[in-house]
């Protein structure tokens, strides 16, 4: 058992006629996603890879090949665009890996989405992989192994790190989700964390967040009151100097407000086990589980 | 990015947002015309510096402060002349302080009363948000603390924008006389416009003033711009000043490499923000201090890799160098290349350890490894960390 996706996922991907769009679907095809559809407008007609039929728009997309996902790999200028239209399209799951959309962009997105039935998760995100059935995004499917432990990070190669100290103790991962670097995203660490937590293959859960923002502090609030399952984190930025984005439009300690040291004290305080350094996340959820 | 005062007093007037009059001067003469036009012998000369503490600073040559009030265009000369082609020294630039080449000449208002504004993104509910408050003139953390009820947030609709009542409810909340709502309005609507038409993360105007006269005027305005923006904005790039920032970033922004200077002697190189956050997390952990975050990206270049090692090497603090990459998109192979590319142009200084993991992670060592480099490799993060911070121990 997974969330969001699995061997039922019919992926479409916005940007494949594109360099980044075209590697990473041959990338999540070669995993053995089932990618149906590609989008890139005055490019209908096309054929992906002898396989996949190319659309102009999202709408064609979707009314010829049922998709019920969208990858996004448009470039930021054009993104927020292509996200609205995947929504009016109806695809239930839009996942942009796009990073650096403009917040305002952003933030109109958000505003539009309201009501609609789907759910975006990202933008600026390495995308969600459910190992051995579905992966849908940039990251190195290798390092994945089918379990029972789900992860929700803000970081994409943090989150590598953490499934890779995962695999190596044998440890599987029910479903790993990225919601992005940015300010203003889809799909927060909370949102996963419920999902997660109402998933029978779900048996622990790894959260990793960083400074910026209250997110980690809602998602902490949350699980200390709701959730039955072991749940560790880390939060990194801990040495960051207030005022600096740290790469990630949404990394930066402004006002005293997202500290590192604010985000870990909720943790606690809600019975999660952090890891001490970026080494220990593993090990940490595994001493959680033991208590 | 942060813009100049004077350049921040151009947009105001842009977007037609009522301040102090005034005018930028790069020569002594120039700052007596200014002084003069203005028609009033209540003048204020700012030196043009992206530090604060200027009114406090000391300029090398010895002449106290930054920010001066004058009566006369001949005073207002005088003082241009001490400061101009100076070097300002205040609690914000460091000891090497900042050269002075422009400064401010405006009128100097008196104010009956000062108040805060600002507009801003809220996270939490995706929308902006407009901070008010009637105690101006001072950092409005201080006010939060002391005196939470005197700040009134607003949260405006992300599709409707700002709309005429509210900017009727900010004038009553901020006590503007009757007599000056109809301006205090404009004020607010030309405000908002702006920041959203020239993408800001922020302005915060502070003070905002009400004049011994009655007039509402933005006294001080900070700007901060969204940087995923400003591709569509060259008008707001072309106010970046490259003297005013640390030249390690500088460098680093020719290669689109996301690097930010700090004041220790690790050296990092590290793929991601995250991961390269909690790299800088663990060196400290282990007793070491980072001397820069630095994100290669998720689709770097050979190039940009040599770039980035480039700057490692010439920061002459640097006692010792981590390369940190889980490769995803990016390749452990082109990381190694970028490495060597970059040890062979420059040499060595210093000690270099390198931890590879993911993609072509085999292609990557093995290439390291031929090379002959003296690379000390290391399993993981934290043998990584403890490695780099043991090197940068003096001998």
């Amino acid at each position: 058992m997974s969330i969001l996706v699995d061997h039922s996922t019919r992926l479409l991907v916005q940007g494949i006629t594109g360099k980044a769009g075209g590697f990473h679907a041959r990338s999540c095809m070669e995993y053995g996603t089932n990618v149906v559809a590609g989008v890139t407008p005055a490019r209908g007609g096309e054929v992906f890879e002898n396989k996949v039929p190319v659309f102009d728009t999202v709408y064609e997309a979707r009314n010829e090949t049922g998709c019920n996902a969208s990858m996004i790999f448009v470039p930021a200028e054009f993104a927020a665009d292509s996200i609205l239209e995947a929504v009016d399209a109806g695809v239930e799951l839009v996942i942009c890996i796009t990073e650096g959309i403009p917040v305002l962009d952003m933030m109109r997105v958000k505003a539009g989405m309201e009501g609609s039935s789907s759910r975006l998760i990202g933008p600026n995100c390495p995308g969600i992989i459910t190992p051995g059935a579905c992966k849908i995004g940039i990251m190195p499917g290798y390092i994945h192994k089918p379990g029972n432990v789900g992860v929700v990070s803000r970081s994409g190669t943090l989150t590598y790190e953490a499934v890779w100290q995962l695999s190596s103790r044998s440890l599987g991962q029910s479903t790993c989700v990225g919601i992005g670097g940015d300010p203003i995203n889809g799909t927060s660490h909370l949102d996963v964390v419920k999902m997660f937590n109402d998933d029978p293959g779900t048996e622990a859960i790894i959260l990793i967040g960083e400074i910026g923002g209250t997110a980690e502090e809602e998602a902490a609030e949350w699980i200390g009151r709701n959730c039955v399952k072991p749940v560790a984190a880390f939060i990194a930025g801990a040495t960051a100097p207030p005022g600096r984005r740290m790469g990630h439009a949404g990394a930066i300690v402004s006002g005293g407000k997202g500290t590192a040291a604010g985000k870990i004290e909720a943790m606690h305080a809600a019975g999660i086990e952090v890891a001490i350094t970026p080494a220990d996340m593993a090990d940490a959820l595994l001493r959680r589980m033991a208590r | 990015m942060n813009i100049h005062e004077y350049q921040a007093k151009e947009l105001l007037d842009k977007y037609g947002v009522a301040n102090s009059p005034g005018g930028v001067a790069t020569t002594p003469e120039e700052a007596e015309k200014i002084a003069r036009s203005l028609g009033t012998n209540n003048l204020v000369v700012k030196a043009q510096i992206h530090a604060g503490g200027r009114g406090k600073g000391t300029f090398t040559n010895g002449f106290k402060g930054g920010v001066h009030l004058c009566k006369t265009a001949s005073q207002a000369r005088d003082i241009a002349a001490q400061m101009l082609g100076q070097t300002l020294v205040t609690h914000q630039t460091g000891p090497e302080g900042r050269p002075v080449r422009k400064v401010l000449i405006s009128e100097s208002v008196e104010i009956a009363r000062e108040l805060y504004l600002a507009i801003l993104i809220d996270r939490t509910i995706s929308a902006p948000v407009i901070v008010a408050s009637t105690e101006g003139g001072v950092e409005i953390e201080a006010v939060a603390e002391h005196s939470p009820e005197k700040i009134v947030r607003m949260a405006v609709d992300p599709l409707l924008g700002l709309q005429p009542f509210q900017t009727r409810k900010l004038a009553k909340v901020l006590q503007i006389p009757s007599g000056e709502m109809r301006n205090a309005c404009k004020l607010f609507a030309n405000l908002y416009s702006l920041f959203i038409k020239c993408d800001c993360s922020m302005v915060e105007v502070n003070p905002l003033v009400i004049t011994k006269g009655g007039i509402v005027l933005a006294l001080d305005a900070k700007f901060n711009f969204d940087d995923n923006a400003l591709f569509r904005h060259p008008d707001i790039l072309a106010y970046r000043d490259l003297e005013e920032e640390d030249p390690r970033e500088v460098e680093a922004s020719k290669s689109n490499l996301s690097y930010i200077g700090l004041d220790g002697n690790i050296a990092c190189l590290v793929n991601g923000a995250g991961l390269a956050m909690a790299t800088m997390d663990i060196i400290k952990h282990y007793g070491g201090e980072p001397a820069n975050f630095l994100d290669v990206g998720g689709g770097a270049t050979e190039q940009q890799v040599t770039d980035a090692f480039k700057i490692l090497v010439a920061d002459k603090r640097v006692k010792a160098i981590l390369v940190n990459i889980f490769g995803g998109i990016m390749k452990c192979d082109i990381i190694a290349q970028g490495i060597i590319n970059a040890v062979k142009a420059v040499n060595l200084p210093v000690p270099l350890v390198v931890r590879l993991e993911g993609t072509n992670v085999e292609a990557g060592r093995k290439l390291l490894q031929e090379s002959n480099l003296p690379v000390t490799s290391a399993s993981d993060i934290a043998d990584a960390a403890m490695k780099v911070v043991a090197a940068a121990q003096p001998a």
